[in-house]
């Protein structure tokens, strides 16, 4: 691999609860190529989106903190800069998009101010030529019309048009990487495949690098380089998309592969369910996280966890078994 | 589709909700109508499962709420096991009620977090005087949560201590304590995380098997509908575009609109993916509050032809027993 655009080490972000300690991600390391799409897939709880938001140093504290680890990006650990530091990065170079535009943008505030704020802010443009590139940048997420557009409010824009708005405010500076938070989640399925589609087209043509942060194994599917599956605060197998799909190492990603109908599926066979409910990241067990719904655990999963291993080139599984899964 | 057609459960013929918009404080007056339902036909099976699948704002859920009357009906008709409830009031809906219950979306909203869950899945029991024996229905309430694969002394529990997953089972057991003929599941499964989903879908369709239920099962993700549909109707603002079998419908959608919805819906293989033309259709859905003029899809459709623009097209069975509302295929 070339020289990574981003790389986490180690990354420990924790929260105080008033049921204790939650480990809402540890110990989780990831490098993500300039220009590739990575993919972080797990459901709800697995420490997907706290992954995310402490790349840019999002987690409020209190009661969340970031413990430990490296986040390296372009040469410089981001959890070692001061506030300023981390502000001049923030929607310059990496920028963020979240799954709720109506709540992401602020109501009282025009969208031309709002998509030519990092412009004004870190590129230091005067407000005239700000809002010149703002009504560009509209035009390129193809929202027509966009210099009478930005005197409009969020709320005259529906949802779809909110996210392009969302993703023109990202890709204000050019940043080189791109942080999307489920995306599409609340938006309709043709929406969401324009959006989508939209979003992958215009970092490739920034030669921008995207996380995409995402539930669903379709979209993963048609826009992801490379695949990180989380569960339980932790990575329990990465790899490129394809041999991930073809052949996964971790009875995780095997189970939720298993468990999801696809529109290409045999109708005829029940769904194979994982049975239970996510871990709890306020008592995890000692061992494997996911033994407790693992049809093949042992009691060596229960006792000890196991570590992210090199299974196969450039694929990684965290199951002592996954040279098992792989036959 | 079956030699012998089974016996029709429910028949919906031209069913129409509209909701007035109004303003002004003191005097109301009427500014607009938004026409959520506009002019709907089908009917379900006995033993059948129905899908109603389209985006927001398309009138699946506003169907699912008028055939059980919880809205009120604009015009049109809703047979019932042969008995025309469209202009039945509260009363005479009482004993109908018992035989059709609705499945909601979102399981944390849909259960009172200060009853115990024997009280919840119970209460249709009480409201319909059946509780009349203590130990019939104690044991009743816990035949319900076994029947939906929880444990009978979660009874004494409150919602706030169950998962997602388990909530939506004790909103399930609640639809079955009167033994109904048909469910309306509306969105049932959208709100669980997706290794609970594959459980619950199994749940509602071994509980067909075991009971004999008809469905209709509303919902926006095409591939649990295809999933656990026999039938399929496609919504698009207001109105059904295309009704047909599952088979018929994913392997040779007819409507523009229905292929562009299959199209949208990526498969879980980068390798399929990567072989799939992408066809994405533009633009969103437009308001109901003022459709677009001749077929409601003209303004989005790739194959949009100039009738298109003027003339709505009717709803036509083919020899197939399929329908579909477009030129193309008229």
């Amino acid at each position: 691999m070339t020289q990574p655009l981003l790389s986490v080490r180690n990354l420990s972000t924790r929260f105080r609860t008033d049921r204790g300690l939650v480990r809402a991600v540890d110990d989780v390391s990831f490098d993500v190529a300039p220009g590739e799409t990575l993919a972080i897939v797990g459901e709800s709880g697995s420490g997907k989106s706290v992954t995310a938001l402490s790349i840019l140093r999002l987690i409020p504290d209190p009661p969340g903190k970031i413990e430990s680890g490296e986040i390296l990006f372009e040469g410089k650990d981001l959890l070692k800069l001061d506030d300023a530091g981390i502000r001049a990065i923030r929607g310059d170079r990496i920028a963020m998009i979240f799954q709720e535009p109506m709540s992401s943008l602020n109501p009282a505030l025009t969208v031309g101010l709002q998509v030519g704020e990092p412009i004004n802010l870190h590129r230091k443009t005067v407000w005239s030529k700000a809002l010149d590139k703002a009504a560009e940048l509209l035009g390129k997420v193809r929202i027509p019309d966009g210099k009478s557009r930005l005197n409009s409010y969020p709320h005259q824009y529906s949802g779809g048009m909110r996210q392009r708005v969302m993703i023109a405010m990202a890709l204000a500076c050019q940043p080189k990487l791109i942080i999307a938070d489920e995306p599409t989640t609340a938006l309709d399925v043709t929406v969401q495949a324009q959006i989508l589609a939209l979003l992958k087209e215009l970092t490739r043509e920034a030669n921008s690098a995207m996380i995409l942060i995402t539930h669903d194994l379709g979209v993963v599917a048609r826009y992801a380089d490379r695949v990180a599956v989380m569960y339980g605060g932790r990575i329990v197998e990465t790899a490129p998309a394809r041999p991930l799909y073809k052949s996964p190492r971790h009875p995780y990603t095997r189970g939720l592969m298993a468990s999801v109908p696809r529109l290409d599926g045999d109708t005829g066979r029940p769904l194979v369910p994982i049975e239970g409910q996510p871990p709890d990241l306020a008592s995890l067990p000692a061992g494997c996280a996911f033994a407790l719904r693992c049809k093949d655990a042992t009691e060596r999963c229960h006792r000890e966890r196991p570590p992210l291993v090199e299974s196969a080139r450039h694929h990684f599984s965290a199951c002592w078994y996954h040279e098992r899964l792989a036959a | 589709m079956n030699a012998s057609p089974p016996e029709t459960l429910l028949a919906v013929a031209d069913l129409k909700v509209h909701f007035p918009i109004t303003k002004g404080i003191v005097v109301k007056r009427q500014v607009g109508t938004v026409k959520a339902v506009d002019g709907i036909s089908f009917s379900v099976g006995r033993g059948e499962t129905l899908g109603l699948v389209g985006e927001s704002g398309c009138g699946k859920s506003t169907t699912g709420l008028a055939i059980l009357r919880m809205l009120d009906i604009t015009s049109g008709k809703v047979e019932f096991e042969g008995e025309d409830i469209s202009a039945y009031d509260r009363g005479r809906m009482r004993p109908i009620r018992a035989r059709m219950q609705m499945v909601y979306q979102d399981p944390y909203g849909s259960l009172n977090p200060r009853m115990k869950v024997a009280d919840i899945v119970g209460e249709p029991l009480v409201v319909h005087g059946l509780a009349t024996d203590k130990d019939k229905y104690r044991a009743r309430v816990a035949e319900l949560l076994k029947m939906v694969g929880l444990l009978p002394d979660m009874a004494e529990r409150y919602p706030h201590e169950f998962s997602g997953g388990q909530r939506q089972r004790i909103g399930i057991a609640r639809a079955l304590a009167l033994e109904p003929t048909l469910l309306i599941c509306d969105e049932p499964v959208s709100a669980l995380d997706v290794s609970i989903q594959a459980q619950v879908v199994n749940l509602f369709m071994e509980l067909q098997e075991r009971l004999g239920l008809t469905y209709i099962f509303i919902a926006h993700d095409l591939s649990v509908v295809r999933h656990i549909s026999d039938r399929i109707a496609v919504m698009y603002l207001g109105r059904i575009v295309e009704i047909a079998t599952r088979d018929q419908l994913y392997k040779d959608p007819l409507h523009p609109y229905t292929q562009a919805l299959l199209a949208a819906v990526p498969i879980a293989d980068p390798e399929i993916e990567a072989g799939r033309t992408q066809q994405i259709i533009t633009g969103e859905i437009p308001s109901a509050l003022r459709p677009p003029p001749g077929c409601r899809f003209h303004t989005r459709c790739p194959k949009a032809m100039d009738v298109c623009k003027t003339v709505d097209p009717p709803m036509r069975e083919r020899d197939d027993g399929r329908a579909v509302a477009c030129h193309l295929h008229s």
